[in-house]
């Protein structure tokens, strides 16, 4: 944080400041000192914030045409895109935005592993993170029920079966989940409301997620702690706004191409059948952001293990801060971290592969082993990689390995060869 | 710090907070209990089915509180089938007598007991349902045989009121 004292130019600021800092506030965000090696690694931040902001205006917009009752909620959908102006247009942004919004989630997060941007001091900033991941994986499950179609239904019914596997109390919870003795109309409007409610939750831990990465200041490639302000940051306004806002454009284009383009290819088209309570359609998987945990869920033989494993795998980044030992943080000066890291990937994109596949012979197989390995990574090699792994020698600064004079050539080439790609 | 003795004071922080937490406990309970079933939902809980147009080796299926209930008449051969298994094999062990108090009725919730999706009739490796969901097999009797699937398909509460009419409920 920069601790530098400001006062507003303006008599009126002045006063006004003097009572309410929010000029303060915004001088802190345009001055905000940010180191000057980031890489594009780094809008998503910015991207995501933009994905919410997306998602709350267009679902509002939705709100106003959408009926939430379980005999009217599948035709008011197909009102929205045949009848209201733009509605078509507006819902596609909405159902797509979805997926976007993931898709620069996974983003940020494997930057954030990486980069080891976990590691202390930016534990609490980690830990909200997920608990925002959480809340998004919740959002979009309850958006996905509203449409009311056959996948809509047969994935509440799934999802909210998975507390049937609590001992005991599971089957009560279920029943108070549902309102009923089935996944129904109360069912829907309670999602609906919790689905209108967690969007804002998200924005007021954005919130902090912000605060709470403004305290220490933004990681950055090299993963050394940095003065702030000095020759290694530079000022967010104009610097930083302007690389985000290009990256911005660059990911608006790959937006507007799901849109404009392909709409539906990220949805199944069963959801355009509507809610049947007496047939499951043949085929039903999740939307392709929840596959790797889907498949994890699957892989185990056992109902409660399964539930288990899939929210032992989610909740296993909170304590991700304390399972990687190593004080280095960029995977720039972890050789063999930097390998596991790639495999990681690999594994998370194999387990979304089969989640999408049926659970059965080789499928099953392959989703067991790269369950097992994920697992593994993060109990057991992060823990021990810390203690084993013979690190490069990091920079006393970004500008050293940058304006040469560096004893430490590979250092600086390493780093360029990555951040180059 | 020196020794704490109990006196008034504290005897009014633990009564203050003791009915504190009751009455936020009594507050906080009507807003969780009315996402319960309510009234209505439960006002629905039996229905009646005629069930004399069901050939034998057909099964119907019928709405009971929102869910599927599988009503099969059950050919010969499928109750000898169906009692010729031994309870050893079985994942979760229950006779087909206790499942079928009239064997040639089989009466079931249509529901998978894994994660809750319909199974399909007469598909999978038991000649009985399968569950496309997540690949759980059940046999004639409704038995689970094989996949990830906890427990049988459950019985519900019915009865013949007449020849050919089952109260469900």
């Amino acid at each position: 944080m920069s601790d530098h004292e400001y006062t507003p130019k303006s008599k009126v600021g002045k006063w006004f400041n003097d009572r309410l800092p929010l000029l303060t506030l915004a001088n802190h965000l345009t001055d905000y000192p940010t180191p000057k090696n980031l890489n594009y690694w780094w809008t998503f931040g910015g991207i995501l914030t933009f994905c919410l902001i997306t998602q709350i205006v267009t679902g509002l917009v939705l709100a106003m045409h959408y009926i939430a009752h379980a005999d009217m909620a599948f035709d008011s959908v197909e009102h929205i895109m045949r009848d209201v102006n733009y509605g078509w247009l507006i819902r596609y942004i909405h159902a797509n935005g979805a997926s976007m919004f993931f898709l620069a989630v996974y983003i940020h997060i494997f930057r954030s592993l990486f980069y080891g941007s976990y590691k202390s001091p930016r534990e609490i900033i980690w830990i909200i993170g997920i608990i925002i991941y959480l809340l998004m994986m919740a959002a979009a499950f309850m958006g996905y029920v509203l449409p009311w179609g056959q996948m809509s239904f047969w994935g509440a019914t799934v999802i909210t079966n998975l507390f049937s596997a609590i001992p005991l109390v599971g089957e009560g919870i279920v029943t108070w989940l549902w309102g009923g003795y089935s996944v129904d109309n109360p069912t829907l409007t309670r999602f609906f409301t919790l689905h209108y409610l967690i969007p804002f939750l998200i924005l007021g831990l954005v919130v902090l997620h912000i605060w709470a990465l403004h305290v220490p200041g933004n990681n950055n490639p090299v993963g050394i702690d940095i003065q702030k302000p000095s020759k290694d940051t530079v000022p967010f306004h104009p610097y930083i706004v302007i690389k985000d806002g290009f990256a911005l454009l660059m990911f608006m284009i790959v937006f507007a191409f799901f849109v404009f383009y392909t709409p539906n290819i990220l949805g199944h088209a069963d959801n355009y059948i509507e809610a049947d309570p007496l047939v499951t359609p043949a085929h039903i998987v999740p939307e392709w952001y929840l596959l790797p945990f889907y498949a994890i869920l699957r892989s185990v033989p056992d109902k409660l293990l399964g539930v288990v494993a899939m929210l032992s795998a989610i909740l296993i980044l909170a304590a991700l801060p304390w399972l990687d030992t190593s004080k280095i943080r960029s995977a720039v000066f972890r050789p063999l971290y930097r390998q596991f890291y790639w495999i990681l990937v690999i594994d998370v994109l194999i387990l979304g592969y089969v989640g999408a596949m049926p659970a059965e012979g080789l499928y099953l197989l392959i989703a067991r082993v790269a369950t097992a390995y994920y697992f593994l990574h993060f109990l057991v090699i992060l823990p021990v990689l810390g203690f084993k792994e013979k690190t490069l020698p990091i920079p006393l600064s970004i500008t050293e390995p940058v304006l040469g004079g560096s004893p430490n050539f590979a250092t600086a080439r390493n780093k360029e060869s990555f951040t180059n790609k | 710090m020196s020794e704490k003795k109990t006196n008034r004071r504290d005897f009014l922080f633990t009564a203050t907070y003791a009915v504190g937490a009751v009455g936020i406990g009594a507050t906080i309970w009507p807003m969780i209990d009315q996402m319960n079933p309510d009234a209505s939902v439960k006002a629905l809980a039996s229905t009646e089915v005629d069930v004399s147009t069901v050939d034998p080796g057909k099964t119907i299926t019928v709405l009971w509180r929102g869910k599927p209930v599988f009503i099969r008449r059950r050919t010969l051969e499928e109750i000898a089938e169906a009692k010729a298994v031994k309870l050893e094999d079985l994942k979760h062990p229950e006779k087909d007598e206790d499942r079928a108090k009239n064997p040639e009725w089989l009466v079931m919730l249509g529901v998978c007991t894994h994660l809750g999706c319909v199974p399909l009739d007469q598909k999978g490796d038991y000649n009985g349902w399968f569950c496309p969901c997540h690949g759980s097999h059940y046999d004639i009797s409704g038995r689970i045989r094989k996949g990830p699937a906890p427990t049988n398909m459950e019985v519900p509460k019915y009865e013949f009121v007449s020849a050919n009419t089952i109260k469900i409920g």
